[in-house]
């Protein structure tokens, strides 16, 4: 069992908590950046794309996770968004734009959806605002097939792969560190945010609306901020996931990836930023894993039609029951089990059997 | 100067006149106490007082200033903080997270800034900490700084409802039923606290409670409401032995 000793304020407010995490945190990263290099000389190189898809999951899962999460503000429409940075990101790099403007022009256009969309929904809270965020991922999907002139409708448009200031990044590898270096840019300023009074006011915000008012906490504009950060969030997102796709259509940015989002960060963990990387690496490695174990399964049950979503609700199910905290709360049990072995006691989360709290006093 | 008046203050709901034409003048500096059975409008006082209710009629006046359509997130930074009845803790954060909170009044740093977390904002939270410990030397929840408020008992939570309120710097106080739920000692300390506040941070204290043997150890002047009108004003003494409030309200 380690022990934290406190000496200075700054403990509290660094990015890792002491030097032990740091060196933890050090190590992932070269094991990450490492990864790709292991793969090729597995002759694996399928899964390097499949990783890429972590990377991008990551950065739609800490966009819901801050709208979700901390603000406590349920959206059923953040593939509309991920749609609007996909196009607008594509669209740029048609019209000859470079890659580093163009994402910022598509990030500064989610972004503007999403304080339009926060506008009307200051008002709602609840199952009012995710029906509300519905509506509009109904409509944006509406706009991508009949606005021809810039997404091309049904017809899809193709997105060439990304160059950066002369650099192509055609090749999956180099893809690959491109899309991570967007995933820890976009956890750090997300965890910037939440160790300084935005971050606080969000989850203030959360947890009992009356009582931030009380403590000088505007409450539209914050909420509107959340929207506005993770609507931003998801256009970086939909910058990557364009490249990655190479292939727009309207029918990619449905309402069933708008829950399939919001799945990603309740399985990961509400209220975590571990959470929405545990649930991007769900999210995105379910699939290639459930298609490996389609070849040892009896053929009565892997020829199945909906065997994948059919898992994916199970599981589902299976997390809201047993661990509403998701992969990250099983992660905290499993790592105080060792830090504590043999002393452990199931009884130590016992009481902890609450929900995170959206609807409160308002 | 007036330091804090509501004049003939009002709310209906619907037909029911939750407080009808409320008038009280709390001097700065004292402890001042509202009473009255369930439903006489003490709380409704409290939420009008902080903008959470629209008053139909009346005026509320803060240092010589009208609060009365002043928006609720901007009371915080006048000077006015408050507890609530049913404790209204951020549950999902630390203590500590919830006392920085209220620190939120005086907050300079912008989005940009906080996004990058630049020197500045690491300084101004680095500030907000030291403010924060102050009060939580003051009433003693050092051990509780980073346990999750869900994981907390009652009477700590009580206790950090009024930290949480004083970490906003404030003039004037509002405790909403500060010793509901808890025991006989942990009211004690309650009573100690209240005159520690008023005595040693120079705060003014608004309060609504029914602990009379509380009212009385604290109070300078009280209030006796029933049926959102005003029954007695004056001293704990004068109010308790007044024919109206014992006959609506302490019984005898």
């Amino acid at each position: 069992m380690r022990f934290f000793f406190k000496t200075d304020y700054v403990q509290d407010i660094r990015l890792f908590r002491d030097k032990v995490d740091t060196f933890w945190y050090a190590l992932l990263g070269l094991a990450v950046i490492a990864l790709p290099l292991v793969l090729i000389a597995l002759e694996e190189d399928y899964f390097i794309g499949e990783i890429t898809w972590v990377f991008i999951y990551g950065i739609c899962g800490l966009s819901l996770m801050v709208l979700v999460g901390f603000t406590g503000l349920v959206s059923l429409g953040h593939a509309a968004f991920l749609g609007i940075g996909a196009y607008a990101h594509a669209y740029f790099i048609q019209h000859g734009v470079p890659f580093s403007g163009a994402i910022v022009l598509a990030i500064i256009i989610t972004t503007l959806a999403g304080i339009l969309v926060g506008l009307p929904a200051l008002r709602m809270t609840g199952i009012y605002l995710a029906i509300a965020t519905l509506a509009f991922a109904i409509i944006i999907q509406e706009v991508f097939s009949r606005w021809e002139s810039v997404t091309h409708g049904f017809a899809g448009m193709p997105v060439e792969k990304a160059t950066v200031l002369g650099f192509s990044f055609e090749d999956d590898t180099a893809f690959y560190y491109l899309c991570l270096f967007f995933l820890v840019l976009a956890l750090w300023l997300t965890k910037n945010l939440l160790r300084s009074p935005t971050g606080r006011a969000w989850i203030a915000i959360r947890d009992s609306e009356i009582a931030a008012q009380s403590m000088g906490v505007n409450l539209a504009l914050y909420k509107t901020m959340a929207f506005a950060y993770s609507a931003g969030l998801m256009g970086m997102a939909g910058a990557l996931f364009a490249h990655k796709i190479a292939y727009l259509a309207p029918d990619i940015f449905t309402v069933i990836l708008s829950i399939q989002l919001l799945l990603l960060v309740i399985v990961g963990g509400l209220g975590s930023l571990h959470g929405a990387i545990f649930g991007a690496i769900f999210v995105a490695l379910l699939p290639p894993t459930i298609a490996i174990l389609r070849d040892y399964l009896p053929e009565a049950i892997s020829r199945q039609p909906g065997l994948e979503a059919g898992i994916f609700g199970l599981i589902l199910v299976l997390v809201i029951l047993f661990e509403p905290l998701g992969i990250y709360g099983r992660w905290m049990k499993i790592k105080l089990y060792f830090s504590m072995f043999p002393m452990y006691k199931r009884a130590t989360f016992k009481r902890q059997k609450s929900y995170m709290k959206s609807e409160r006093l308002r | 100067m007036t330091f804090f008046k509501a004049d003939g203050l009002a709310i209906n709901f619907g037909g029911i006149k939750a407080v009808d034409g409320v008038t009280f003048e709390v001097k700065k500096g004292e402890i001042f106490t509202i009473i009255g059975p369930n439903g006489a409008g003490k709380t409704t006082i409290f939420n009008l007082v902080s903008r959470i209710y629209e008053a139909s009629e009346g005026k509320l006046v803060f240092e010589d200033r009208d609060i009365t359509r002043t928006p609720p997130h901007q009371i915080a930074k006048l000077g006015i903080a408050r507890t609530f009845q049913n404790i209204e803790l951020f549950e999902h954060a630390t203590l500590l997270q919830n006392l920085l909170l209220a620190r939120h009044a005086h907050k300079k740093s912008g989005f940009f800034g906080e996004l990058l977390f630049t020197p500045g904002v690491r300084k101004m939270e680095l500030e907000h900490r030291e403010a924060v410990e102050k009060v939580i030397d003051f009433l003693d929840i050092q051990q509780y700084r980073d346990t999750y408020i869900v994981n907390l008992p009652y009477g700590v939570r009580k206790v950090t409802e009024l930290a949480r309120a004083l970490c906003t710097d404030p003039k004037l106080l509002l405790l909403d039923e500060p010793s509901s739920g808890l025991n006989v000692e942990e009211t004690a300390d309650m009573a100690f606290w209240i005159q520690d506040i008023k005595n040693l941070l120079g705060v003014t204290v608004l309060m609504v409670e029914h602990d009379m043997s509380l009212v009385s150890a604290v109070s300078d002047r009280v209030l006796a409401l029933n049926y959102g009108r005003m029954l007695a004003q004056g001293t704990a003494q004068e109010v308790q032995t007044h024919p109206e409030v014992v006959r609506a309200y302490l019984g005898g």
